[in-house]
């Protein structure tokens, strides 16, 4: 015994045929090299970005709050409950389909939402990725309303505009 | 490119020269982009990887850059030469051990560029440098980055920027990383005191192999967490301002201990060597801890006949794949610390006979 705690370590030694027993708990085995240190910590990405997604002031009681939990993403179909968990993005559009929570999570990583460095340097390069992300939209909502000659005359166009872009 | 040409070479972040070289090991940036027309590598199928794989293979056979790119399949790659790869820092542990599929790297012959192709993100551009360069690692890298972009149509937003897998890497998509040896700052025990100060300006602090990876041979990495709402040049200024700070910290660190402890520092420097030179068994960590007294006692001129070169290479051909390459077959644990010892004693005595 090393203090007061309850001991909840309970070492067994067996050194040249004699037992040695210990009892202590956690905060001294670990004072004393008993433990093996606590995992290298990689960032949990999970853990950080479902804490930065938390509402300010953590709420005890599970609240009913608005958290769009319907939120996903038309082209590559992430749930919001796929990027809690994952802390990761499915696809460019996720960037406009999760905009709501998107923002506020944002500004607590970067206290910023607006990208302000480099931009493609062949601005048509920009345009058009901007471009064909509205179609894309476009085209998901188009298939939404089953509008499916509209979906169509989009999906050439996309095509057209994705040839180009190798050509390039 | 057989990778075990790479095997007797330093690699550039190992040069041991550059600026500030006595504190900064190697400065290196990363760029993240992703492709506009597939899904993140986490979401993309196979297929879609493949596809990514030879469009990037493409792009960069065919861009004018001052140094040619070798592409490098890792799936088909031998666990062993991925690891190499891992110690020399041409790809990440992930890339290594971790993602499935398509997936590859293309470098340089000098080691001082590489083209990640799904990673976390398509393409994960790197550029080292030895020494304090962060002004030509990022010419180097924007000059890269541009001449890709003219073949390849990156995920770009308007109001988001590069757009990534993971939002903490959106916006530049650069991680600006510097890599320091502190052993002063460790032995007088103000470094966690740095590292307080750095985090509350929101800068990094890692070990030698990034995230969640330990400090050993008190190397640390130093590297911005921010990558939206600044430019590339206010990101990088940021770091380099600290890290300035830093290097005059343990400079006069250093000179404390030389004027005050300097016999004392002789001793440890001594004892070092002889432990190196003549050990039978020796971890990786234990050989990393050495290396690092020895390391200061050369840049404190308390022994002048190991160049700095020498403990760059004993650092990184002692490293698990490194030795294993070096002995032509694969070792297990207590293999690996008797051939670490008997090469440290081999190359250190090689190194006292042209005294």
């Amino acid at each position: 015994m090393f203090c007061d705690n309850e001991a909840t370590m309970h070492l067994t030694d067996i050194v040249n045929k004699k037992k040695r027993e210990a009892h202590l708990c956690e905060k001294c085995a670990r004072e004393k090299n008993l433990l093996p240190e606590e995992p290298g910590q990689p960032i949990d990405l999970k853990a950080l970005v479902s804490l930065m997604m938390a509402p300010e002031a953590v709420p005890i009681a599970p609240t009913t709050t608005a958290v769009p939990i319907a939120l996903n993403c038309p082209k590559c179909g992430l749930t919001y409950a796929a990027f809690k968990g994952e802390g990761r993005f499915g696809c460019a559009h996720d960037y406009e389909a999760f905009r709501s929570i998107l923002e506020p999570l944002l500004e607590r990583v970067h206290r910023s939402t607006t990208h302000n460095g480099k931009i493609p340097a062949v601005g048509r390069v920009a345009a058009r990725a901007a471009k064909l992300i509205e179609l894309r939209a476009e085209m998901s909502a188009a298939i939404g309303t089953e509008d499916y000659e509209q979906a169509a005359r989009l999906r050439d166009l996309i095509r057209e505009m994705e040839a180009e872009g190798t050509a390039g | 490119m057989n990778l075990d040409t790479l095997l007797p070479n330093l690699g550039e972040w190992l040069r041991g020269t550059g600026p500030e070289s006595d504190v900064v090991v190697s400065t290196r940036i990363r760029l993240a982009r992703n492709l506009a027309d597939y899904p993140f590598t986490g979401r993309a199928t196979p297929a879609q990887k493949t596809e990514i794989v030879s469009r990037v293979k493409e792009a960069i056979s065919r861009v004018e850059l001052p140094f040619k790119l070798d592409y490098h399949d890792v799936p088909s790659m031998p666990v062993l030469d991925r690891q190499f790869l891992v110690e020399r820092q041409l790809i990440s542990r992930e890339l290594a051990a971790v993602l499935e599929g398509p997936r590859g790297v293309a470098f340089d012959a000098k080691e001082s560029a590489s083209v990640m192709v799904n990673e976390e993100d398509h393409l994960r551009l790197q550029v080292l440098r030895s020494g304090f360069a962060l002004d030509d690692a990022w010419s180097d890298i924007d000059k890269l980055d541009d001449s890709l972009e003219s073949r390849l149509a990156y995920a770009f937003h308007t109001q988001f920027g590069y757009l990534t897998a993971c939002p903490t890497n959106v916006g530049t998509g650069l991680r600006g990383s510097v890599m320091l040896h502190l052993p002063a700052l460790g032995l007088t025990k103000q470094i966690d005191k740095v590292f307080r100060a750095l985090q509350k300006i929101n800068l990094a602090v890692r070990g030698l192999h990034g995230e969640g990876s330990r400090a050993f041979g008190d190397l640390y990495q130093i590297s911005n967490q921010v990558t939206l709402g600044k430019s590339e040049q206010k990101i990088l200024g940021e770091i380099k301002e600290v890290i300035l700070t830093i290097l005059q910290y343990e400079r006069q660190a250093r000179a404390v201990l030389l004027k005050e402890r300097r016999q004392a520092e002789q001793d440890r420097v001594a004892r070092a060597l002889g432990t190196l030179g003549s050990a039978t068994m020796i971890t990786a960590e234990e050989t990393m801890e050495l290396l690092s007294v020895v390391r200061l006692g050369i840049h404190l001129r308390l022994i002048d006949d190991v160049p700095a070169t020498a403990v760059n290479q004993l650092f990184i051909q002692t490293q698990a794949a490194h030795l294993q390459k070096l002995v032509g077959h694969p070792l297990d644990g207590e293999e690996r610390n008797a051939a670490r010892a008997k090469y440290l004693k081999a190359r250190l005595r090689e190194l006292g006979s042209q005294r």
